[in-house]
């Protein structure tokens, strides 16, 4: 499978990133690089073999729910980029969805 | 009356669980505390930290999922839905993607006014997710810029996805009305839609009656309504809004992307909300950092029998073992639990369901709204009510002269006999009675005729004269000593 | 012998005795950083008040009698990857340059509750993606055995800190074979234990289903020593397992009796470099010698495990690291700049008259996003994210990352057949010995196949640990990579033990001119 550059920009986009015009075109390059040698997997008989999302097999952890106390306020926005002491600021998400 | 389409309307309802903290950390969901002072790291979702799923939470979901007649699969996992928004700190919610805990499950709705046929409104499926934070837009500063508020994030939501069943917004008005019954019975929620633990997305469309036969419109989700009212009144307005669109376009489902729209309250209209197409790609991945959750047969045996009477069966049990009506049955169910329990105590004491759902309906919820409280807070106890209403039932009492008892008890808290006794109402012994009947049938002698001629209704304006001079005489009593004397004559 | 060159093991049991205290080791080793690491490049920060800090506490409550923990005094070096509280914890990017995180990761706690004293934090590939240590946004580590060499990462600086006698202990993590590989590179002891041994609480995610925290040390009863620490389950960590740690130090120097040894069928093909081919052959038959019977195995889908691994961790990778937004925590970008952006390129577009591309531009938030991760990131994050987002977006999702979760399965069965036959799988731990700085940088493809071995074993969930085997004739350390079944360190350790009491590789330090 090949990825085209204008896939490349949307794939930038859903994934947030800036992507110059040069760094367009290498990305473009290596993914094509990378990914054509993913058509390796192609080989392999998958048909009735379970897909593996974990390496071990843990199921029902849970904790009990009982409320502890939170984080100070100041020590969580002391990494805020920009805040007004009670929330986090960011430019208008207004319109946003 | 018949319209030339078909109303299709499918509800997701958010509910937020009841427990004390949050679905992957021990920051407390109470609502209304001063903007991030219930974060932690892992709601913050800080480099580093792993969410730990709360049992409580599940716990209320499988309840929840088996009340409204879910399959429990064994096997459930949590996914991560990915999309970017300054309310979602880590970029993804924790919720579930293709194996959800519950599905194909309905819930029975019927209208008590008789508009529409009680009927299965089927039930999608239902998933346990996180909640994402609150984004406020900054009027103050007018700088432009958003304000970030965290404490709801990562607060557990049970997801109810409904098929799209409903064909009138009465029925979606219903089936809310009676989901929301449901959870408060299910003790699963508080469904406080203004504190937001209960929210609604509806989508609707038209099937269209055409020679061809029906014909689907596109199908639009509606947001922002913030009451069942709002919800009912959105879906009118959409189905006029897209039959008029219907007609200028014929524009059929598929033949443009879906349309998402909010109702605007104070226009009372929905408005086109744009959204970025991209935005839907939501790549979700199974959460590495949760295990998935298995649940035996027998445990699901086990939440299903610790349920109780649900709303539904309470209704047709009040039906049938206190015939009232079902409009009467669905009203006091509609009060609650304790509502009913107070109602269920009341009946078997005076054995009469029908005086006991009157009193119930007309005097007690009457009280309650009035004074804004629940039932546990009304000062008059089954028993003491029980004890006035015998007095009624025996005839010592009319009704009207009853209701004025009762609101001495309730500013008191007297049983009905000292409440009775303090306003001067006792028993008037039969000499008294006999000597002032006589006395008025001499006062009368007119009246004494007609009752000669078998005019009975004379008797009325003795009783009157009577109880002007009495008002403890018991009227029925005071009819049959006059009749008996005139015999007498 | 120089106090430096000493084991952690040697050196708690003079710290013990008295003979030492711990201002002098934490000293000496500090004195060591200040003459090699502008050289080497293994540390990104050490603040030498606070470690001689935390040796004093030590030296004061030992004299006063109190009870100690079990590295009382011993300095360890952290990876930057690794959560601790108050102190910036930059996992080598930009985008995390100032964050300081409100808490502790979990392996951090234990270390404090045995007493350490945390000598600062080294330096890796940026959020630990890369081989080599060159994707550093602060610079590339350098291999102490040849300063025009990288390391091999990501764990490049915790493997040079201990090699270059900088730190007697260090702590790594391994996603793919980011302890093994720079411990073979740089000649020292690593391991990656058992998915699920040690907490990931405070480990900075990269691909949260293969990330593993490991000990890297001079021998393998020092790994055994910090691995006792580390390991353990944590209510913290939902894929933490809960089962007892053995006393590894007790066993660690016993020789595995009968142990059956597997070579793997596939690992000695094309690719393998002649002279690590020759080192790993040789360190076989010492087994033989102590014992040991070698078969031959085969791991059949191991030629897919880098296709597997490199599809599988980006695209964890591309939703672990979606949360660098610059909202929240860590860079931001400037906003001023980017509105000026922003109304260039409105003005371009408007004179063009290209309306579909005014639609298509973004609005401020989502620049802000774009234009800070980009900005925060370096390139091979970049790479990975990318390619990662692909491979989940919607219409490749089953071609790519579900197809891989697939072949994963049966690596992992490979491996369970294997360890019918065998106790302890042995092969190479890289294809050939450290490469030199800036060779592969513009090629990641052949930069992803150096990790040919060691993918397949975070794939599985399974131990793995790497021990000097060797060197080239160009004097550059060659690793020995034993892998074992789940929850087998033990095995591991004591594999590793028994060749290193028949062998002195371990023993051999760089020359560093400084
Ligand atoms: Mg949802
Ligand atoms: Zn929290």
């Amino acid at each position: 499978m090949a990825i085209s550059r204008e896939e490349v920009n949307k794939v930038a986009l859903l994934a947030r990133l800036q992507l110059s015009e040069d760094e367009l075109d290498t990305m473009t390059v290596q993914l094509n690089d990378i990914l054509g040698y993913m058509d390796l997997l192609g080989e392999v008989d998958t048909g009735e073999v379970e897909p593996m999302a974990h390496p071990i097999d843990l199921t029902n952890v849970f904790r009990d729910d009982a409320a502890r106390p939170s984080l100070d306020r100041d020590k969580a926005l002391a990494n805020a980029p920009k805040s007004d002491g009670q929330c986090y600021r960011v430019p208008a998400v207004l319109g946003e969805n | 009356m018949s319209t030339p389409y078909d109303i299709i309307i499918g509800l997701e309802v958010h509910v937020q669980l009841a427990t004390e903290s949050k679905l992957f950390c021990g920051c407390s969901t109470k609502f209304g505390a001063p903007p991030n002072t219930q974060t932690c790291p892992v709601c913050i979702g800080m480099p580093g930290v792993l969410p730990v799923m709360n049992r409580r939470a599940f716990e209320l979901s499988l309840k929840t999922a088996v009340a409204i007649n879910c399959e429990i699969p064994r096997f459930t996992k949590w996914d991560r839905k990915q999309y970017y928004y300054p309310d979602l700190p880590k970029a993804y919610q924790i919720s579930q993607f293709d194996l959800p805990m519950s599905q194909n499950g309905y819930l029975e709705i019927s209208d008590p006014k008789g508009q529409f046929e009680t009927k299965k409104i089927g039930i999608i499926r239902a998933h346990l997710e996180e909640d994402a934070g609150k984004s406020m837009h900054d009027e103050v500063s007018g700088k432009g810029d958003s304000r970030i508020d965290l404490n709801r994030t990562g607060t557990p939501l049970l997801e109810i996805v409904s098929e799209p069943d409903m064909r009138s917004p009465a029925e979606a008005r219903a089936y809310l009305t009676e989901l929301k019954l449901l959870l408060n019975y299910l003790e699963v929620s508080d469904c406080n839609m203004q504190e937001g633990s209960l929210r609604v997305d509806a989508n609707i469309n038209l099937h269209v009656h055409t020679p061809e036969g029906k014909v689907a419109t596109p199908i639009v989700e509606v947001k922002n309504m913030n009451s069942f009212r709002a919800v009912e009144r959105a879906m009118t307005y959409e189905t006029g809004r897209q039959w008029k669109i219907w007609q200028e376009t014929g524009q059929r489902l598929g033949e443009m992307p879906k349309q998402t729209r909010g109702w605007d309250e104070n226009a009372q209209i929905t408005r086109g909300q744009r959204s970025k197409e991209e935005s839907s790609d939501y790549r979700y991945i199974p959460d590495p950092d949760l295990v998935p959750v298995m649940t035996t047969k027998e445990e699901v045996e086990a939440v299903r029998a610790s349920l109780g009477e649900l709303p539904a069966a309470l209704r047709s049990r009040l039906e049938k073992d206190f015939d009232i009506t079902f409009y009467d049955a669905d009203v006091l169910v509609g009060q609650g639990r304790a509502v009913v329990d107070y109602f269920l105590d009341l009946a078997k004491r005076i054995g009469d369901g029908k005086l006991a759902a009157n009193w119930v309906q007309q005097d007690v919820l009457r009280v309650l709204n009035e004074r804004q409280i629940g039932i546990d807070e009304f000062p008059v106890s089954a028993e003491q009510l029980s004890g006035l209403l015998r007095e009624v039932q025996s005839g010592n009492l009319m009704t009207s002269r009853a209701r004025e008892v009762l609101a001495e008890m309730i500013e008191t808290g007297a049983s009905a006999a000292d409440a009775m006794k303090a306003m001067g109402i006792e028993q008037v012994d039969d000499s008294d009675l006999e000597n002032l009947c006589r006395t008025l049938l001499e006062a009368n002698p007119q009246a004494v005729a007609d009752l000669k001629d078998g005019k009975v209704k004379a008797v009325g304006a003795l009783i009157g004269q009577a109880k002007k001079q009495n008002p403890n005489v018991n009227p029925n009593q005071f009819r049959q000593l006059c009749l008996q004397l005139v015999e007498q004559m | 012998m120089s106090l430096i060159e000493k084991t952690a093991t040697e050196l708690l049991d003079l710290l013990g005795q008295g003979e030492l205290t711990s201002v002098e080791v934490t000293g000496a080793f500090l004195n060591r950083i200040e003459a090699v690491d502008s050289k080497v490049k293994a540390f990104l920060r050490v603040d030498r008040s606070s470690a001689l800090a935390q040796a004093e506490a030590v030296d004061e409550r030992r004299k006063a009698g109190k009870k100690l923990g079990r590295l009382a005094g011993l300095p360890v070096a952290i990876k930057d990857l690794l959560c601790t509280e108050g102190e910036v914890t930059s996992c080598a990017s930009r985008i995390l340059e100032n964050f300081a995180p409100p808490y502790d990761a979990t392996v951090i706690r234990k270390l404090r509750e045995a007493d350490a004293v945390l000598i600062g934090k080294t330096n890796m590939d940026e959020f630990a993606m890369g081989g080599s240590n060159e994707n550093s946004a602060f610079g590339p580590v350098r291999n102490p055995w040849d300063l025009d060499r990288i390391p091999g990462g990501s764990s490049g600086g915790a493997a040079a800190a201990v090699a270059g006698l900088m730190a007697p202990l260090s702590i790594g993590t391994d996603t793919g074979g980011s302890i093994r590989a720079p411990a073979g590179l740089c000649g020292v002891t690593g391991m990656k234990p058992t998915y699920g041994r040690v907490s990931r609480y405070g480990l900075v995610a990269f691909a949260s289903s293969l990330d593993q925290i490991g000990p890297l040390a001079k021998t393998a009863e020092d790994t055994a020593l910090l691995l006792e620490i580390l390991a353990g389950h944590d209510p913290a960590d939902s894929t933490s397992v809960d089962c007892p740690v053995p006393n590894y130090t007790e066993t660690v120097t016993r020789p595995l009796e009968g142990l059956r040894l597997g070579l793997v069928r596939e690992y000695f093909g094309e690719g393998l470099d002649t002279e690590v081919d020759a080192a790993i052959r040789e360190a076989i038959k010492v087994y033989e010698s102590l014992g040991a019977e070698v078969k031959e195995i085969s791991l059949p889908h191991s030629r897919y495990a880098i296709a597997t691994y490199y599809l599988i961790a980006p695209s964890e990778a591309s939703s672990n690291l979606a949360r660098y937004d610059g909202v929240h925590y860590g860079y931001r970008c400037d906003l001023e700049k980017m509105a000026a952006e922003l109304e260039e390129e409105r003005k371009t577009l408007e004179a063009a008259g290209d309306q579909h591309g005014l639609d298509q531009m973004d609005n401020g938030l989502v620049r802000m996003y774009r234009k800070s991760r980009a900005e925060g990131f370096g390139a091979e994050v970049k790479r990975r994210i990318m390619l990662g987002t692909y491979a989940l977006s919607a219409g490749y999702y089953d071609a790519y990352y579900l197809k891989a979760l697939k072949v994963r399965r049966l690596i992992s069965e490979d491996f369970d057949r294997a360890f019918e036959k065998v106790d302890l799988v042995a092969g190479p731990v890289t294809p050939t010995p450290a490469y030199k700085i800036g060779e592969k940088v513009d090629d990641p493809l052949s930069m992803y196949l150096f990790d040919l071995y060691t993918a397949s074993t975070n794939l599985a969930g399974i131990g793995g640990i790497s021990i000097p085997c060797g060197f080239s004739s160009t004097g550059l350390p060659i690793g020995l990579h034993l892998q074992a079944p789940p929850f087998e360190e033990e095995r591991l350790l004591r594999g590793a033990s028994m060749f290193q009491q028949a062998t002195d590789w371990h023993t051999k330090f760089p020359e560093i001119a400084s």
